[in-house]
């Protein structure tokens, strides 16, 4: 198998302000973040060849989903590709969209990533999960997550205040962040207080543990390598992209122990082997990692091979993924604090990582980093992406 | 009408019950319309039960380690409180008992004495031969006007006898059945509460008029005398007629006549002659001589004699193992809100849409509740997979039934997003044998004593109506009656 390393280049790129974003449909975010990149990146909506659409459940019936963007931008008969893949969508749009752009069949290429949650009349992503009429049908999302939680604390030996407070302090954290990032949905710092003590919504997670839903676009420029100059000087090379499904849904996944997800595993062990990482804790200087809940980053630290099984709750303690920390995570509030758009989030964690690689993030500026990972989780947890960009070519 | 039958062959083989979890104190019904109240408690159905669920409770209750399920041919349902009006309901339950397709499924209703008819039905059908073990059940859920005396009196319940040839623990020696025209407690198809006429002329008229009568006829043709029977058990709308009655015959109130369990259950309509007697042979011994009366449009009058076979029946749960296992719903609003009485504010819609068709090419999982075991790597999985997860062979496994097997909860949430009528929604994982998972939700538990590690056991029940038709699937609970 081909490595991607260093073939595909990010050269623009935009992202809406996440949040209840009422006063915009689904065509008006992606005209904001589309424009934002092509400013970004130089260039006219001429010059796009193809594009990838990630969108999760935004769409209407009876409608390509290419067709969204077509008309948002009036793009012209390019070919557009519809993409889905839970919560890795905005991921996996850039995946399919890099492998284009790396074989040479298109010189440049849009990929967006746009989710419209808020229209739905009610907070959260509903009550059900599955294709069964009754197998899953009281299955939340929050309750899916309080199953690691619940077997994390009685397996690692955490009572649950122990437990909570590890979560807390992620929460947080990741609060912290987003009151740094103008584009972000929450923006106002909690304590570990506010978190124990906030009401339960699948216990033993609390409103704190748990992102919000919210609406938002997010939209890269791609070129090959050898083009990328002629747009910028700081082009963000694509150095690994992992993807990996699972066979079977966790719910009833024979011997499945609930302590993290192998395709994150998976996922992260295809990136790291294309980007050259031998030691992800010390080569990786920044990740945005799939927080869904406080509980989802904390087994993401291992998953991922940042934190040693079983001991990321220390590295929480010692603040190692604090934004002052050695391996800042979720510079930008996370899903947490910048609110999910399921089609859109991988997108705005990439964006997040090329600005910082770019160095433009004022206040929350990490110092000199030259290598940053973005990964999403997505499904029952069913399928994981993880993208790893550089700033630099080898 | 009256039968005599000598035949000493076919008898009942054994018998269950099932009461609900919940009850409500009758003073929480009573003090929240100011008025008097009918003191004890009555069951109370969780939201997610109905008289199928229930029916499918008492039936296994009646077979567990009795009879192999291949070998019962025949299950008549009786209840006025069917949920379709148009569907057979003993299929499902046949289907829920993981029961064979070869089998005389039968529906008694429209009457309250509909047990004591499906009761006859079964021993008449055993004994000229149109089926072996015939499982007969009875359960209903009624519901009266809120305020009224009813709503308080009824109970929710089922009971379930199993009839055949071997292992007969009680024969019925005569019977003796009227009918009677008279509208004096009633439900309509369209109607959702019960109706009666003025209590007086009901008790006096209907009720008393015919249990009498019965009696007398049945004695008349027997020879009986009132000091001949060992219990006497008198189906009682409300607690106290039955001893009215009962001294009316010369019956001895403290001696012979069965409690009839509305102080602690309530009316459970067509399920009260049945637990009435399941009642009778869990105390029962060796010769004792039983008198059962069902009324409704009539009345239904049998006398049975217990054989010595009872004393290896004993271990069913029964009503005792029911009554003592319960917890009180917190209010009586809860009650409104479990029977679709008063509707509560909408929430977030379930997001996953149905197709009968979808409900029935999954039957086996679904309804019978099984697994799959590869044959190649012995892998079980749920639901029934076509290619084994251990091994990828493809199409190469057995059919297992889950349904009876007690599991271990591996991790829980207790979830309070979904807008169901008690939250919070207990989320589990259950681990079987160490490898099998099995998403589902806990019902019939305190959600302060989930523990991993926890033994629960399976549960059907009621999920939802979509698509114009109730959807059921199984939960799982803490062991019912364990501590």
């Amino acid at each position: 198998m081909e490595s991607i390393k260093d073939k595909v280049a990010l050269v623009g790129m935009g992202c809406t302000k996440f949040g209840e974003n009422w006063e915009q449909d689904l065509g008006d975010m992606i005209i904001e973040a589309v424009y934002e990149a092509m400013e970004d990146a130089g260039i006219d909506i001429k010059a796009i060849q193809a594009a990838w659409f990630g969108c999760d459940r935004s769409t209407g019936t009876g409608i390509p989903g290419g067709a969204h963007l077509a008309d948002a931008l009036k793009v012209g008969k390019i070919p557009i590709t519809r993409v889905e893949a839970a919560c890795s969508t905005g991921h996996e749009a850039l995946r399919n969209a890099s492998f284009a752009v790396a074989c040479g069949m298109y010189d440049i290429v849009l990929v967006v990533g746009a989710e419209k949650l808020k229209d739905t009349g009610f907070g959260g992503l509903g009550i059900g999960r599955g294709r069964h009429p009754v197998s899953e049908i009281y299955r939340t999302a929050p309750g899916t997550f309080a199953f690691i939680a619940t077997r994390y604390f009685h397996t690692y030996d955490l009572t649950i205040e122990e437990g909570k407070t590890i979560l807390a302090k992620i929460a947080v954290k990741n609060h912290h962040n987003g009151s740094l990032c103008p584009k972000a949905y929450l923006r106002r710092e909690i304590t570990v207080d506010d978190a124990l003590n906030a009401p339960m919504v699948a216990w033993p997670l609390g409103l704190y543990d748990c992102c919000g839903n919210a609406d938002g676009a997010s939209a890269a420029i791609l070129c090959g390598k050898d083009l990328a100059r002629k747009f910028r000087d700081d082009p963000i090379y694509i150095k690994g992209v992992g993807l990996s499904v699972d066979a079977m849904s966790p719910m009833f996944r024979p011997g499945f122990d609930w302590l993290g997800f192998e395709v994150t595993h998976d996922a992260a062990l295809q990136a790291y082997s294309q980007a050259g990482i031998k030691d992800p804790r010390r080569e990786i200087n920044l990740a945005s990692v799939h927080d869904c809940f406080t509980i989802t980053e904390l087994i993401n630290y291992e998953d991922l091979g940042l934190s040693i099984r079983g001991r990321a709750s220390k590295d929480v303690d010692s603040g190692f993924f604090s934004l002052e920390g050695e391996l800042p995570v979720n510079t930008d509030g996370g899903l947490k604090a910048f609110g999910h758009p399921i089609g859109a989030s991988g997108l705005r964690m990439t964006y997040e990582i090329y600005k910082q690689l770019q160095g433009k993030c004022g206040p929350r500026q990490v110092k000199n980093p030259e290598r940053g990972l973005a990964h999403t989780l997505g499904g029952p947890p069913q399928v994981s992406c993880v993208v790893i960009l550089g700033n630099s070519l080898g | 009408m009256v039968k005599e039958r000598g035949l000493t062959m076919v008898g009942i083989s054994s018998y269950g019950a099932y009461l609900p979890y919940y009850r409500l104190n009758r003073d929480q019904i009573s003090s929240a319309w100011g008025t008097r109240s009918r003191g004890g408690e009555r069951t109370v159905a969780n939201f997610d039960e109905d008289s199928i669920t229930m029916a499918v409770e008492a039936g296994l209750d009646c077979i567990r380690d009795v009879v192999d399920r291949n070998d019962i041919d025949g299950l008549f349902f009786a209840s006025t409180t069917a949920p379709y009006k148009e569907k057979q309901a003993s299929t499902l339950i046949a289907a829920a008992m993981d029961l064979k397709r070869e089998i005389l499924t039968r529906d008694f209703t429209g009457t309250l004495r509909a047990g004591m008819v499906a009761f006859s039905s079964a021993l008449e059908a055993a004994t000229i031969g149109s089926a072996q073990n015939i499982l007969v059940i009875a359960s209903d859920c009624r519901l009266g006007f809120p305020k009224s005396d009813d709503e308080q009196l009824f109970g929710d319940g089922a009971g379930a006898l199993l009839i055949g040839k071997s292992g007969v623990i009680a024969t019925v020696e005569a019977s003796c059945s009227i009918s009677d025209e008279i509208v004096d407690v009633w439900r309509k198809d369209r109607d959702f509460f019960v109706h009666s006429w003025e209590d007086r002329w009901v008790r006096q008229f209907g009720y008393m008029k015919n249990m009498k009568e019965v009696i007398s006829l049945l004695f008349g043709k027997t020879g009986l005398r009132p000091s001949d029977l060992s219990k006497v058990l008198l189906y009682s709308p409300d607690g106290r007629s039955q001893n009215a009655l009962a001294k009316e015959l010369g019956f001895n109130i403290q001696k012979q006549v069965g409690d009839p369990l509305i102080s602690h259950v309530g009316n459970t309509g067509t399920a009260s002659p049945l637990l009435l007697l399941v009642s009778a042979l869990e105390e029962g011994h060796k010769d004792n001589l039983i008198l059962l009366v069902g009324y409704g449009d009539g009345a239904d009058a049998s006398v049975l004699r217990i054989t010595g076979e009872v004393e290896g029946k004993k271990d069913r749960r029964g009503v005792k193992v029911h009554l003592l296992s319960k917890r009180f719903l917190s209010s009586y609003e809860k009650y409104l809100a479990f029977r679709d009485i008063v509707p509560t504010e909408p929430v977030a819609p379930f997001s996953v849409d149905s197709a009968s068709t979808m409900m029935w090419r999954d039957r086996n999982w679904v309804l019978r509740f099984h697994g799959s075991q590869c044959h190649k790597c012995g892998m079980v999985t749920f639901p029934i997979q076509r290619i084994c997860y251990g091994c990828r062979s493809k199409d190469d496994f057995d059919e297992v039934r889950l349904s009876d097997r007690k599991a271990k909860i591996f991790t829980f949430s207790l979830d309070y997003l979904p807008g169901l009528p008690d939250p919070p929604v207990i989320q589990v994982i259950l681990e079987l044998d160490g490898q099998t998972r099995i998403y589902c939700t806990m019902i019939d538990c305190d959600p302060r004593n989930v523990k991993i590690g926890m033994s629960v056991e399976m549960t059907f029940r009621r999920l939802r109506e979509a698509r114009g038709f109730y959807h059921y699937y199984w939960k799982c609970r803490p062991v019912r009656g364990e501590k």
